[in-house]
């Protein structure tokens, strides 16, 4: 009756497609990343004030540890906290 | 030459004819040690993270310079440590991409408004994206389903359940 073709017909082919992931840094060309924007900087970083993993923000290597270098940065200037609770 | 980028917190105690007396001994020493003073940059008075030497506080100042060598910097921090007025400084040296930044921050083309008014618009627009994309796949499916025998229908949930496990 229900063959397996039915069912992925049937099925809502986007459910379990995720959006992809894309390095914004390349993508609108930032080659640097000023460590004294913390609007800027608060995007990369979760509630707690922790630097996101790159399997979350999706961004290149290279970005990824320069937006790290820029944060730890950040922090040691008081313009980023080390540890917080509710930072967004 | 190298460009290098140093950023300083000034104690917000002082008053503000000593805040900038501070920032001017620098300016003053960097002359003096022989380089050459790109931009100087007040901040201004600030809302730090976390309290340091019990501020909440603090007056930033950034400096921008350009040396023919990186010696001057340790003079200039043994300065910055032995000083009570600073509470914290952090030099670095800047790459040409830092140095392009800067100049174009000075010149206005970066904004930090208009850069996240264009991030948020992306978002937006992306997620607009997937949302009419999903609004519109459903509806060519009510077509087929009359046609498909009922019992299949009923099945499929379950099944794709289990696919998603």
């Amino acid at each position: 009756m229900a063959n397996r073709e039915d069912i992925k017909f049937l099925s809502n082919p986007k459910i379990g497609s995720k959006r992809s992931k894309y390095c914004r840094f390349k993508k609108y060309g930032i080659k640097h990343i000023d460590y004294k924007d913390p609007d800027f900087l608060i995007q990369f970083v979760n509630e707690q004030g922790k630097i996101l993993p790159r399997r979350i923000t999706g961004n290149s290597l290279k970005y990824q540890k320069k937006m790290a270098t820029a944060i730890k940065r950040a922090r040691h200037l008081a313009i980023l906290p080390y540890v917080t609770d509710l930072l967004k | 030459m190298r460009q290098f980028e140093l950023t300083f917190i000034v104690d917000p105690v002082l008053s503000g004819d000593e805040i900038n007396a501070t920032a001017q001994t620098y300016v003053d020493l960097h002359k003096k040690e022989g380089a050459e003073i790109v931009h100087v940059a007040e901040m201004g008075l600030r809302q730090l993270a976390y309290p340091i030497n019990n501020r909440t506080t603090g007056i930033y100042y950034c400096i921008e310079y350009a040396v023919p060598s990186g010696e001057i910097n340790a003079k200039i921090e043994l300065a910055l440590r032995r000083d009570e007025r600073i509470m914290r400084f952090l030099a670095i040296k800047l790459d040409k991409y830092g140095i392009k930044y800067n100049d174009d921050k000075r010149n206005g083309k970066i904004g930090t408004r208009k850069r996240k008014e264009t991030k948020k618009d992306d978002r937006k627009d992306d997620r607009g994206r997937s949302r009419s994309g999903a609004k519109v796949t459903p509806k060519p499916k009510p077509a087929p389903k009359p046609a498909a025998k009922p019992a299949p229908v009923a099945v499929a949930p379950a099944a794709v359940a289990e696919e998603e496990e």
